[in-house]
């Protein structure tokens, strides 16, 4: 029976997704976690820390932003939750607060991390600075030279910046040299994982942290409209955390629509696509049983998209359970509408989103809303970090 | 009775385990370099299937997967060479792989096929005791495979005790928490296979990550019931045409 599609069992499970595969040698780490982590954030000090911090430190609650053009150019009533806002200038920062005071709390001196489009990885080198505490960020070759600006503030706060080189040298190869890192640091060295995947309790704990999003959008939503329930909930799905927090707090009111966006790349009949639930089957990655590109053969399919942050060949295993269950709709965009919607919000709204977020905005173009329905669009990132691929891409939009 | 627990019958001490990857350095070598290692007094060959996304190798088995990869290595391919190997291999043969390209397989597919050519056992390092109990036990055991668990020095006594009751064949002793093909502090390593012994497991206990060579091999067989060598095997086959001289050389140099 599903009791909420929210948390997982015991083991990790969110229906037949999630677990914990991973190797002898990451057992400890991952269970010193699993048995701390919900009494470390359940704490009243580790609470008003936390709460401090994003309040001050990374500037919440972000503004649930009313996008009258963007409104009436739909017809309908379309909210944005402005993530864009936050420190460093992507949701990640929520998540990255959390877990520096969770690893704190472990006791564990040096910090590290995966990164794509760079985001996780300003945001973890961000708290390490402020906590001084030893950061190393794995960072897929290919998207060190996409993602310059973020590399160099990476490395601005004192981060260092570790190259993967396997395999598509993008996101899931950074993330297989970070576990690599851990199996051979296993006492003093916490891995902070910037998506909801990963062994349980990561994807648990990533979703809690969050959360805060889709709790400060219900609180927002009855000020604004004076209900808490919109009639939809739309987000990016790279390993889908923007997501999961925006969210978390309508996945047990069966009212909302909930819609994740996946990076259709060239298109999904290309094989130059990141939709996992599209092109994928279940399989493990990472620690995790989820939605997997992957060869007949079992190998894990080197994604494609535009945007680096959504380059992943899976979901995290919340999202797979909403997918299977039909609890959400996954719809996809390809860099085109991604770009369109891009060059669209800046015109009408005067925000240059991320490339990831403009995915999201692509779905506007993929639904039929009414003037009575309440749409809210995570917009999880700023796009100033794309600026290179929108100066290139402009003279077309 | 398996062949494993016949090995382990017969020979309790200095039991040579080497690792090589299937489809590495050629396609068509696995067959050859099981029979040079075999012939040159390897008591067990541990087979890997490669992977793309491996989590606990370290540089050289990866990028030995790669080359495997290329060369157009799958588990399909590999049962098909593996058809006719018992009439020229005695010894036992375990086969070593990552969940995922054996689920995509079909976990019990994969087991009958195993069983089929006449492998022994399976290690499958990230599928963890709780979902091997709950899922896989029973399949396992059907097609009368060994099912080998991973111990580190960072294992609980509790756990090992566990992870023991639940290994058949040999207990896989990791030498240090890390990923393979990394040099140990040999000191740390002896007092974690002395700790181990005092445990008095059910399974014989092999060595695995930083065995290179016969000094280590020497030293780590003394503590235990013998050692598995990996990373420093494929490097020894890497770019070699004649796969079976190296590999006849590599176990004779281990063992004298």
């Amino acid at each position: 029976m599903q009791v909420s599609y929210k948390q997982p069992d015991e083991h990790g499970y969110y229906g037949e997704f999630g677990g914990a595969f991973i190797p002898e040698m990451l057992y400890r780490n991952v269970e010193e976690l699993r048995e701390n982590y919900l009494k470390i954030i359940a704490d009243p000090s580790f609470q008003k820390e936390y709460t401090l911090l994003l309040a001050d430190f990374a500037g919440r609650p972000t503004p649930l932003y009313y996008a009258g053009r963007l409104s009436e150019k739909y017809g309908t009533n379309v909210y944005l939750k402005r993530e864009d806002l936050c420190h460093t200038g992507a949701h990640k920062v929520n998540n990255t607060i959390g877990q520096i005071l969770v690893a704190e709390r472990l006791g564990k001196k040096r910090i590290i991390a995966e990164t794509g489009a760079g985001q996780h990885g300003v945001a973890t080198a961000t708290v390490c600075a402020l906590k001084g505490l030893e950061c190393v960020v794995y960072m897929g070759e290919k998207d060190i030279e996409r993602q310059a600006p973020n590399v160099a503030r990476m490395k601005m706060l004192g981060a260092s910046v570790v190259p993967a080189k396997s395999g598509s040298k993008t996101l899931k190869d950074a993330t297989n040299e970070a576990i690599r890192d851990w199996i051979n640091n296993p006492n003093d060295t916490f891995y902070i994982i910037g998506s909801v995947v990963g062994p349980h309790p990561y994807p648990d704990m990533v979703a809690r942290f969050q959360s805060v999003i889709s709790k400060e959008i219900r609180a927002q939503l009855k000020e604004k409209t004076g209900t808490e329930l919109p009639t939809a909930v739309m987000a990016c799905v790279g390993g889908g955390s923007n997501a999961a927090g925006a969210f978390y707090h309508f996945l047990d009111e069966p009212s909302v629509d909930i819609i994740a966006v996946e990076a259709a790349g060239c298109g999904i009949d290309t094989d130059k696509s990141a939709a996992a639930t599209q092109l994928g089957k279940p399989g493990v990655l990472h620690g995790s049983r989820s939605y997997l590109m992957q060869t007949e053969d079992g190998q894990v399919e080197e994604p494609y998209s535009i945007s680096a942050g959504l380059d992943y060949p899976g979901i995290g295993p919340m999202h797979a359970n909403l997918f299977v269950t039909g609890r959400g709709r996954f719809l996809n965009a390809t860099d085109k509408e991604a770009l369109q919607a891009a060059f669209e919000l800046a015109k009408l709204e005067g925000i240059i989103p991320a490339l990831e977020s403009a995915h999201a905005l692509a779905a506007l173009n993929k639904l039929k809303y009414t003037a009575n329905d309440t749409l809210v669009i995570c917009l999880s990132g700023r796009g100033d970090k794309d600026m290179d691929t929108y100066m290139r891409e402009m003279k077309n939009y | 009775m398996s062949r494993l627990k016949q090995l382990f019958e017969q020979k309790s001490e200095n039991i040579l385990n080497i690792y090589c990857t299937a489809g590495y350095p050629a396609l068509n070598s696995t067959i050859p370099v099981m029979k040079a290692l075999q012939e040159s007094g390897a008591d067990i060959i541990e087979l890997g299937i490669p992977y793309s996304d491996p989590l606990a190798d370290g540089e050289t088995i990866q990028n030995s997967s790669v080359v495997a990869l290329r060369n157009g290595m799958t588990i399909a391919g590999l049962f098909e060479q593996l058809q006719t190997m018992r009439t020229r291999i005695s010894i036992p043969v375990i086969l070593m792989g990552n969940i995922n390209p054996v689920l995509l397989y079909g976990f019990e597919r994969f087991c009958k096929d195993a069983a089929t050519v006449g492998v022994d056992g399976l290690i499958i390092p990230d599928l963890p005791p709780y979902e091997f109990e709950i899922t896989y036990k029973t399949v396992v055991e059907k097609y009368g495979l060994d099912f080998i668990f991973l111990v580190t020095p960072e294992t609980s006594e509790e756990r090992v005790r566990r992870l023991d009751a639940l290994s058949s064949g040999f207990l896989y002793a990791v030498s240090s928490s890390s990923t393979t093909g990394r040099d140990k502090d040999f000191s740390a390593v002896e007092k974690y296979l002395e700790r181990l012994k005092s445990y008095q497991l059910k399974n014989p206990i092999l060595v695995g990550f930083g065995i290179k060579d016969h000094e280590t091999f020497s030293r780590a067989a003394r503590h235990s019931n013998g050692a598995i060598i990996g990373s420093a095997f494929i490097k020894a086959l890497e770019g070699q045409a004649d796969v079976a001289a190296v590999s006849r050389n590599f176990v004779k140099a281990v063992l004298n």
